[in-house]
C-alpha cells in the first residue's frame, strides 16, 4: 500500500523536536540514571582546600576504616597505575589527574574514596587528614609571570609556559603610517556556562582482557581519547567510552572531565570494582573547568578615513594550574581569523599563557571568542570614537565585501560566505538606529547615562585539529609530523523490518541533532522524521568515530550533517536502484516521495520504501547484478580545506564562517549602578537554515550567556588563590527577569562548504553580547577603562568617578614563604566596640581566662594553654549549612595590661582553614565599667570559603556578639576572673574560619 | 518523639503520581536521593542540592517543592506529583509539555522537569499570568540552555493566551 503521496521537504521547516517528549515526561536517561554495570562503588573525591602547597602526609586510616568504606585512594597510588597525562604543548609538567606531592588550585583532587554508597563516601572523605605546608599563591597572571614569583612548576623554570609570537602582512609599517592609534589593555573576567548537569561517569576496569570502560557525559572531542590511553598505558580498543543518551548541557565545559575519567579507571583498577562519580556543584565550580581569564591588551592603527590598517594583540591567557589539552588551544582558536570581519592585512600577535593557583581552564561556548572580540571590538568602537566617526560606519568602512568571498583571510582562514554591511543595516534597522539615537541625547540632555554599543563577529564553525598545533613552531610541528583535518562521521541504516536508524556520534546535549538528522535523511529517503531514528551516543568499540567527533565548535550543523546527508544520499541511491529494477525504469527515473520510491511523473508506479530496503536483507539474490546486500551506509568525510598549517602560520582553522551583528542601548542608573538593556538586537547569518526552532533556541541560549558575561557570572577568587563562589547564590547564573527582550534578524548567506549550505550556529552572541554591552556601558559612562561584569558597584563606581574594583586588581604577596597573617586584601574585616559591666582590670583579667573562654566561646570544645601566650582550641563552628571542627591556634601579642593585646591566629579543619589578627583595646568607661574596642582581619580558604563567602560577614558578627554577650553575663556573676591565661580570641577566629 | 538513628533506615510510604509507592531511607537520606535511586523515578534531576537551581522542583502536598531540600523521611505519608505523571490519562503529552515543545522551550532538557512542576502548581493558581508574572516566578529556576524565552511563550501557550 502507498503510504501518502505529496513531497515535502523537512529541512528548514519549524519542527518540533524528537528528542522533547522523552525529555518532558521524565523518560530521558542521563549518566546519574544508569546502571550499566553490576557492582556498582560510589566515590566521593577530597580536594584540596590549599590554593598552593606541598603535601607533607595523607593519613587515611581513619577513612578507610569507616565501615562501608571499599577503599582510598591518593596520588601515590595513582602515580604507581597511570602516566602522567599527555599535554597539547611540550612543557615539562607532569599532569596527573589528582595531586601528588603538591596542591596547586583550591578543588585539585587529593584522595578518592571509593564506598557503599556517596553519603558514606562523603562522611569518610572528611577523616582524611592531611598535612599540607602552604605555599604563597595567587590566581593573578599578571602577578604570577612576575620576576619574583613563586612558581607553580619548578622544571618550567617560569610561569609562562608558553610564548609566541605571529606577523602577517607588515604590522610595524601599518602602524608608522597610521593617522591615529589606539591602545586599550583590560582584564576579561573569569566564567563558566556551568551545566545543569555535572559531570558524571562509571569506571569500569576488567582484569581480563585488560580493558577499561567508561560511560559518562563527556562531549569530546575524542581526540582527548589519546591523550586518555596514554595516560593509562592502554592501546586504543582497550579503553572504551560510551556516552550517556542524554546530557544535561555542556557548552564546553564537559570536555574538561577527562582527567576524571583518567582519575576514576584509575582508581577502579586499584581498587577492582566499578567506580561510579557524580560531581557535585561545589566540584564543578572549583574543580571542573571555565572559560580563560586574561590580561590583555591590543592596538589598532587607523587611517584618517577610517580605514583599519594594522592590529596588535598582546594576550596574556590565564591557563590555570595545568596547561590541560586541548589548551592553549583558546588563544588559538580565534588566531587565524584575527582580522574579524574586516579587510585589515597588518596583524601582530603576541600570546602567552601563564600558570596560576586557579582552576584549569577549558572549552567554554565561544571559546576564545568573547576575549579576543573584547579586544577587537572594542577597539573599533574606541577608534570611532577618537576618528569622530559614527561606530556603525566605522565598521562600514572596513568589512569584507561580498564579493570577496571565499575570503582568505591574512592569518589563514577562508572565509565561506557573508554580506556583513547587510547585516549591520538590518540590525540598525531593526534597532531603529537613528531614533535610538534620539534618545540618547534626550536622556544625557536629561543627565542619564544613556549608551549605544554594537559588535560584529564572524562565527568560525567545524574545527581543524591542527589550529592547536599553531602552539608550535613550524619548526617543531615539522619534527612532530603532518596535523590536519576534522572528520565528521555518520552512518545511516534499514533493518530487515525497513526500519531507518542514524548514528551521527555527535554527543549532543541539547542541540536537537536528533531532529535535524531525522529531517535530513527524510528528505533523502522520502519519509517523515518521525520514521527516522537518530543515535547520537558514541561508544568507541562499535560506532564510526574519529578523531574530531564529539560536540564542540558549532560542528554539527557546520561538519556532521554533511555526513549524514551524504550517508542518507547512499542509501536514497542504492533504494533507487533496486525500485527502478522492480518498477524496470532508469533509476533516474524513480525518486523517493511520500515514502514511496516512485517513477517521476507516475505516481502510481510505485513501491514502499520499506520494502525495496528490506530486500537487501530478505532477497539478496533478487539484488541488481554487483550491488552488496544490506543497508548500512557510513561516510567519514574530512571537509577538504582543513589543511595543516604552513610555514608562515596560517591555517584554515575551521570550515564555516558565520557571522553575528550585536547591538545594544543601556542606561545606567548614576544613583544604585544598575544597568537596564533597553535595547538588544542580534542578527545573524546562519547560513541555511536546517530548522528554525533549534537555530531560535540557540540564538537565545548563546545570548544568555553573553548577558550573563556582561552583567553578573564571575568566578572570584581573593588574593590569596581562595575560591569565592562555590554555590549558585555566589555564582549568579542569569535568570528569567534578567533576560531583555531581543530582537533577532536574519541575513543568512549559503555556505558553499557545507552540502547544505549550513553553517555552525551555537555560539552566536555568547561571544558578542559581553562586547556589545561593553561598548554600550562605555558610551554611557563615557570611558573605556571599564570591566566586566557589570554589576552594581562596579557601575556605581564609574558613574560616579570613584576608584573602580577590579578583576585582577587584589594584590598577593609573591614570592617566598607565607608569613603569618600577612595578607589580609580581599579577605574579611571588622570592627566594632561593647560595653562590659566590669572596670578594665577584670575584663582584663577575665580575658585572658581559659576557664572562662572555654565556656563563653560559642562552640568552644576545648582551649587548652601550650605556651607563656600561645593557647589551642576545638571549636565548631556552622556557616551556611556547612558545620565543622575548626583546630586553632592563637598566640597574643603586644600585651599591654588591661589595656590592649593583638592576637594573632589560624584555624583549620576538614572543610577549611584561616588565619587572622585581631587587636583589642580597653578603656575604661566610668561607673566600673569598660569600653572594650576590637578590630579584626582574616582570610579564609576551603569549602567555608567558597560556599559560605556572602555568609562569613554575618556569621562572624552574630558570633562576635554572641561571645560579648556571653562574656559579660560571666563577668557579672564571677565579680573576677580565676588565674590561669588563655587565648579568648581563638573563637572570634574560628569564628571568621568557620 | 520518635527517636531514628542516624544509620538505621526507616521504611517510607508516599504516594506519588497516585501510586502508593515505598523504600527504605536513612534519616539524612535527600528526598532527591529517595526518588531516584529507591523509587526509580530518575525524572526528577539534581542541579545543585542547595535549593537555587529548582531542577528538583516537585509538588508535595500541593506545594511546589525543592526536593532537594527535603528528607525523605519527612515526607513519610505525603502526596507527591512528579515529572512521571505529568501525562494526560491516555499516555499523551499534557497541554504544558505540549507548549514546552512546540515552542523549543527545552533544550538539554536537565532542568525542565522541575520548570513544569513549578510551572503547573503556577498555572493553578494564576490561570492567565501576564508575560511579567511569568518571568517572575522562572527566577526561582536556572536554565543554562534557551535563554528563557521559549519558556516564558510556552507558558502563556498553555495558559491559552
Amino acid at each position: 500500500m502507498l503510504e501518502t503521496e505529496t513531497a515535502e521537504r523537512w529541512i528548514g521547516a519549524r519542527y518540533p523536536r524528537k528528542e522533547d517528549a522523552a525529555l518532558l515526561t521524565g523518560n530521558a536517561r542521563f549518566i546519574d540514571d544508569l546502571e550499566p554495570v553490576a557492582g556498582i562503588r560510589h566515590s566521593a573525591i577530597l580536594r584540596s582546600d590549599h590554593a598552593h602547597a606541598c603535601i607533607v602526609s595523607i593519613d587515611t586510616s581513619k577513612a578507610a576504616a569507616l565501615p562501608g568504606v571499599h577503599g582510598v585512594v591518593t596520588g601515590a597510588a595513582v602515580a604507581d597505575t597511570i602516566a602522567p597525562i599527555p599535554s597539547a604543548v611540550r612543557v615539562p609538567i607532569k599532569f596527573y589527574p589528582i595531586a601528588i606531592d603538591k596542591v596547586r588550585y583550591v578543588g585539585e583532587p587529593v584522595a578518592v574514596v571509593v564506598a557503599e554508597d556517596r553519603y558514606i563516601a562523603e562522611d569518610a572523605i572528611e577523616l582524611i587528614d592531611v598535612v599540607y605546608e602552604p605555599l604563597s599563591a595567587t590566581a593573578d597572571p599578571k602577578i604570577a609571570m612576575s620576576e619574583n614569583a613563586l612558581l607553580l612548576h619548578d622544571d618550567v623554570g617560569s610561569n609562562v609556559v608558553h610564548h609566541r609570537t605571529f606577523r602577517y602582512g607588515d604590522p610595524e609599517a601599518a602602524f608608522e603610517r597610521a593617522d591615529r592609534v589606539v591602545k586599550l589593555d583590560w582584564r576579561y573576567p573569569r566564567y563558566s556556562s556551568t551545566p545543569m548537569e555535572t559531570y558524571g561517569l562509571i569506571a569500569n576496569f576488567e582484569r581480563q582482557p585488560d580493558r577499561y570502560t567508561l560511560w559518562s557525559n563527556f562531549q569530546g572531542p575524542f581526540i582527548l581519547h589519546a591523550l586518555m590511553t596514554g595516560a593509562l598505558g592502554v592501546p586504543g580498543n582497550r579503553l572504551r567510552l560510551i556516552t550517556a543518551p542524554h546530557s544535561g548541557g555542556s557548552f564546553g565545559i564537559k570536555q574538561a572531565m577527562f582527567p576524571y575519567m583518567v582519575l576514576l579507571a584509575a582508581c577502579s583498577r586499584v581498587l577492582g570494582c566499578p567506580v561510579k562519580w557524580i560531581e557535585d556543584r561545589l566540584e564543578h565550580l572549583t574543580g571542573s573547568s571555565t572559560a580563560a581569564d586574561r590580561a590583555d591588551s591590543v592596538e589598532a592603527a587607523f587611517a584618517e578615513d577610517g580605514e583599519l590598517l594594522g592590529l596588535k594583540f598582546d594576550n596574556v591567557v590565564n591557563v590555570g594550574a595545568f596547561v590541560r589539552a586541548p589548551e592553549p588551544a583558546s588563544v588559538y582558536r580565534m588566531h587565524s581569523a584575527s582580522n574579524g570581519c574586516y579587510r585589515v592585512k597588518n596583524i601582530a600577535v603576541e600570546n602567552r599563557l601563564v600558570v596560576t593557583n586557579t582552576t584549569p581552564i577549558g572549552l567554554n561556548r565561544g571559546y576564545g571568542g568573547p576575549q579576543f572580540y573584547y579586544a577587537l571590538e572594542r577597539v573599533m568602537e574606541a577608534g570611532a570614537k577618537e576618528l569622530g566617526v559614527d561606530p556603525a560606519e566605522i565598521r562600514r568602512r572596513n568589512f569584507i565585501q561580498p564579493d570577496e568571498f571565499p575570503y582568505k583571510a591574512p592569518a589563514g582562514a577562508t572565509y565561506d560566505s557573508g554580506d556583513y554591511e547587510a547585516g549591520l543595516n538590518q540590525a540598525m534597522e531593526l534597532a531603529a538606529y537613528d531614533d535610538l539615537k534620539a534618545a540618547r541625547e534626550n536622556a544625557r540632555s536629561d543627565g542619564k547615562l544613556f549608551g549605544i554599543g554594537m559588535a560584529a563577529g564572524i562565527e568560525p564553525s567545524g574545527s581543524n585539529m591542527a589550529y592547536v598545533t599553531l602552539a608550535q613552531t613550524p619548526e617543531e610541528r615539522a619534527k612532530a609530523g603532518g596535523r590536519s583535518g576534522g572528520l565528521g562521521t555518520a552512518t545511516v541504516s534499514v533493518d530487515p523490518s525497513g526500519s531507518v536508524t542514524v548514528k551521527t556520534v555527535s554527543t549532543p546535549a541539547g542541540q536537537g541533532h536528533q531532529t535535524v538528522a531525522a529531517q535530513v535523511v527524510a528528505d533523502a529517503l522520502g519519509l517523515r522524521p518521525d520514521q527516522v531514528d537518530v543515535i547520537t551516543e558514541v561508544d568507541t568499540l562499535t560506532s564510526a568515530w574519529s578523531l574530531a567527533s564529539g560536540n564542540y565548535a558549532n560542528r554539527f550543523s557546520s561538519v556532521v550533517i554533511g555526513a549524514v546527508a551524504d550517508a542518507a544520499d547512499k542509501v536514497a541511491k542504492k533504494i533507487k536502484l533496486i525500485a527502478a529494477e522492480n518498477l524496470e525504469v532508469a533509476p533516474e527515473d524513480v525518486e523517493l516521495v511520500g515514502g514511496n520510491a516512485q517513477v517521476v511523473g507516475v505516481p502510481e508506479k510505485a513501491l514502499p520504501v520499506r520494502r525495496v530496503a528490506a530486500q537487501t536483507h530478505w532477497h539478496p539474490a533478487g539484488l541488481p547484478d554487483q550491488m552488496e546486500p544490506g543497508l548500512f551506509e557510513t561516510t567519514i568525510m574530512n571537509p577538504e580545506m582543513l589543511d595543516a598549517p604552513d610555514e608562515q602560520d596560517r591555517v584554515a582553522s575551521a570550515v564555516t564562517f558565520g557571522y553575528v551583528f550585536d547591538l545594544a542601548a543601556v542606561e545606567i542608573d548614576r544613583k544604585t549602578g544598575e544597568i537596564e538593556i533597553v535595547k538588544y538586537v542580534s542578527v545573524h547569518d546562519v547560513g541555511n537554515v536546517l530548522n528554525e526552532i533549534v537555530v531560535e533556541g540557540q540564538i537565545y541560549g548563546g545570548f544568555a550567556h553573553g548577558l550573563g558575561g556582561a552583567l553578573l557570572e564571575e568566578l572570584v577568587y581573593d588574593a590569596g588563590a581562595n575560591p569565592q563562589s562555590g554555590t549558585f547564590a555566589d555564582y549568579l547564573c542569569i535568570t528569567a527577569p534578567e533576560v531583555p527582550e531581543l530582537t533577532i534578524g536574519h541575513f543568512n548567506t549559503p555556505s558553499p562548504h557545507n552540502t547544505l549550505g549550513a553553517k555552525g550556529m551555537g555560539d552566536g552572541s555568547s561571544m558578542l553580547a559581553p562586547i556589545a554591552i561593553a561598548n554600550a556601558a562605555a558610551d554611557a559612562l563615557g570611558t573605556f577603562d571599564i570591566e566586566l561584569p557589570l554589576t552594581l558597584n562596579k557601575n556605581w563606581a564609574a558613574a560616579n568617578g570613584l576608584p573602580y574594583a577590579r578583576a585582577g586588581s587584589a594584590k598577593a604577596k609573591v614570592g617566598g614563604g607565607p608569613r603569618e597573617a600577612d595578607n589580609f586584601e580581599g579577605g574579611l574585616t571588622g570592627d566594632g566596640s561593647v560595653e562590659l559591666s566590669a572596670p578594665p582590670e577584670e575584663v582584663w583579667k577575665l580575658l585572658l581566662d581559659p576557664d572562662t573562654l572555654a565556656a563563653v566561646v560559642p562552640g568552644c570544645e576545648e582551649l587548652n594553654q601550650v605556651g607563656e601566650d600561645s593557647f589551642t582550641a576545638e571549636v565548631t563552628i556552622g556557616v551556611a549549612g556547612i558545620k565543622g571542627v575548626y583546630s586553632a591556634e592563637i598566640n597574643l601579642r603586644d600585651k599591654i595590661d588591661a589595656q590592649s593585646l593583638r592576637l594573632v591566629g589560624k584555624a583549620s579543619g576538614a572543610l577549611g582553614f584561616g588565619q587572622g589578627e585581631g587587636n583589642v583595646t580597653l578603656e575604661a568607661a566610668g561607673d566600673s565599667r569598660t569600653r572594650l574596642n576590637y578590630s579584626y582581619r582574616a582570610n579564609v580558604g576551603g569549602k567555608v570559603a567558597a560556599v559560605g563567602q556572602r555568609m562569613l560577614g554575618t556569621v562572624t558578627k552574630l558570633l562576635i556578639g554572641q561571645f560579648f554577650r556571653g562574656f559579660d553575663r560571666r563577668l557579672k556573676s564571677s565579680g573576677a576572673g580565676q588565674t590561669s591565661r588563655k587565648g579568648f580570641f581563638g573563637r572570634l577566629f574560628g569564628g571568621r574560619d568557620a | 518523639m520518635l527517636r531514628i538513628k542516624s544509620d538505621q533506615k526507616q521504611r517510607v510510604t508516599l504516594t506519588v503520581n497516585d501510586k502508593t509507592v515505598s523504600g527504605f531511607a536513612q534519616p539524612r537520606l535527600l528526598l532527591t536521593d529517595f526518588l531516584r535511586h529507591e523509587l526509580g523515578l530518575y525524572g526528577t534531576h539534581v542541579g545543585c542540592e542547595h535549593g537555587v537551581c529548582g531542577a528538583c522542583t516537585i509538588i508535595i502536598d500541593d506545594v511546589a517543592t525543592r526536593s532537594c531540600l527535603r528528607y525523605a523521611v519527612q515526607c513519610d505519608g505525603m502526596k507527591l506529583r512528579t515529572v512521571e505523571g505529568l501525562e494526560d490519562v491516555d499516555g499523551t503529552l499534557n497541554a504544558l509539555q505540549k507548549a514546552f515543545n512546540e515552542n523549543g522551550a527545552l533544550q538539554c532538557g536537565f532542568c525542565t522537569a522541575g520548570i513544569l512542576m513549578s510551572a503547573t502548581k503556577f498555572l493553578q493558581e494564576n490561570p492567565k499570568p501576564n508575560r511579567d508574572e511569568v518571568r517572575d516566578m522562572l527566577s526561582g529556576h536556572i536554565c543554562r540552555c534557551t535563554g528563557y524565552e521559549q519558556i516564558v511563550r510556552a507558558i502563556l501557550q498553555a495558559s491559552g493566551q
